[in-house]
């Protein structure tokens, strides 16, 4: 190896402010940045859709309000439990981690299986009823787009943190990827309640 | 891979808030106020509890300034987007 080549190897990279304390945290808020803007286009076409209609139905009389807010509520539960699994990752308390990890996996898991009941209620009951299916009125199609695009990403989550428990409890994983993890799980969270707002409540 | 130390938001104050706003958000759409007045209290409602996941679950208060700047990016990119779709209202 030549002079040079072995004065490179040592040096220390050079700080700048886009050098994170951590390049996978860096990656995941990248992504996420990405992942924002996809559903910030949808939402703000589901405005803009909602804006241009004479004949948009009021979403709170045809949606379940109350299983939502229950909805929200376990998602903001799970992501209370997220952060107990990283203070237990930090502290090196292995059972803590465990536990919380596994609320949260399951706080994602009671979500899917109340909005599958929900969709469920709303296909074969309330929007034929109103005249509002999927293919004859857009306030069906922006809401399953919507709700759908972010049901799958709490599947991703609950697919990807039931990976970093099994990586945990193997001891391969710790505290910064529970971090990192968590991240994703909490912009879950975030994005829930944007759309509980304007999709529901609104 | 340096884990900087930072303090610990009281994560349960962080859930008492998020409960209670969206207890009020449940509140606020039976008031007896104008349609107007309902949508900016949900919407400041909606964007206070999404801050807070942000600054104290995703821990973005405690982080350096670029990682503000790069969550902040796409919401900026949604008013532009709204500004360009603004004139199809009409």
């Amino acid at each position: 190896m030549s002079q040079a080549a072995v004065m490179h190897a040592s040096a220390e990279p050079a700080e700048s402010p886009l050098t994170p304390e951590s390049w996978g945290k860096l990656g995941m808020w990248v992504f996420l940045a990405g992942d924002a803007m996809s559903f910030g286009t949808l939402i703000v076409g589901y405005g803009i859709l909602r804006g241009i209609s004479s004949n948009w139905p009021v979403p709170s009389h045809i949606l379940g309000i109350n299983l939502t807010a229950i909805m929200t509520f376990l998602l903001i539960c799970s992501s209370v439990t997220m952060v107990q699994s990283l203070s237990a990752a930090q502290r090196g308390d292995r059972s803590g981690l465990t536990k919380h990890l596994l609320l949260t996996i399951l706080g994602g898991l009671v979500f899917l299986g109340l909005q599958a009941y929900e969709w469920t209620h709303l296909i074969g009951h309330s929007l034929p009823e109103a005249g509002l299916s999927f293919s004859t009125h857009l306030f069906a199609t922006t809401f399953f787009v919507l709700t759908g695009f972010h049901g799958m990403h709490v599947t991703g989550g609950v697919i990807y943190n039931s990976c970093v428990l099994v990586a945990c409890l193997r001891g391969s994983y710790g505290a910064g990827e529970v971090e990192i993890a968590g991240l994703y799980w909490h912009f879950v969270d975030l994005v829930w309640i944007l759309i509980f707002t304007f999709v529901y409540l609104l | 891979m340096s884990q900087e130390a930072h303090a610990q938001p009281n994560y349960m104050a962080i859930f008492w808030w998020l409960l209670g706003l969206t207890i009020a958000e449940l509140a606020v759409i039976h008031l007896p106020i104008s349609k107007m007045m309902i949508a900016i209290l949900l919407v400041g409602m909606a964007i206070s509890k999404a801050a807070m996941v942000a600054m104290y679950f995703m821990h973005l208060k405690f982080e350096r300034q670029t990682l503000t700047w790069i969550a902040l990016s796409p919401f900026i990119l949604c008013v532009f987007l709204i500004l360009m779709l603004i004139p199809d209202l009409s």
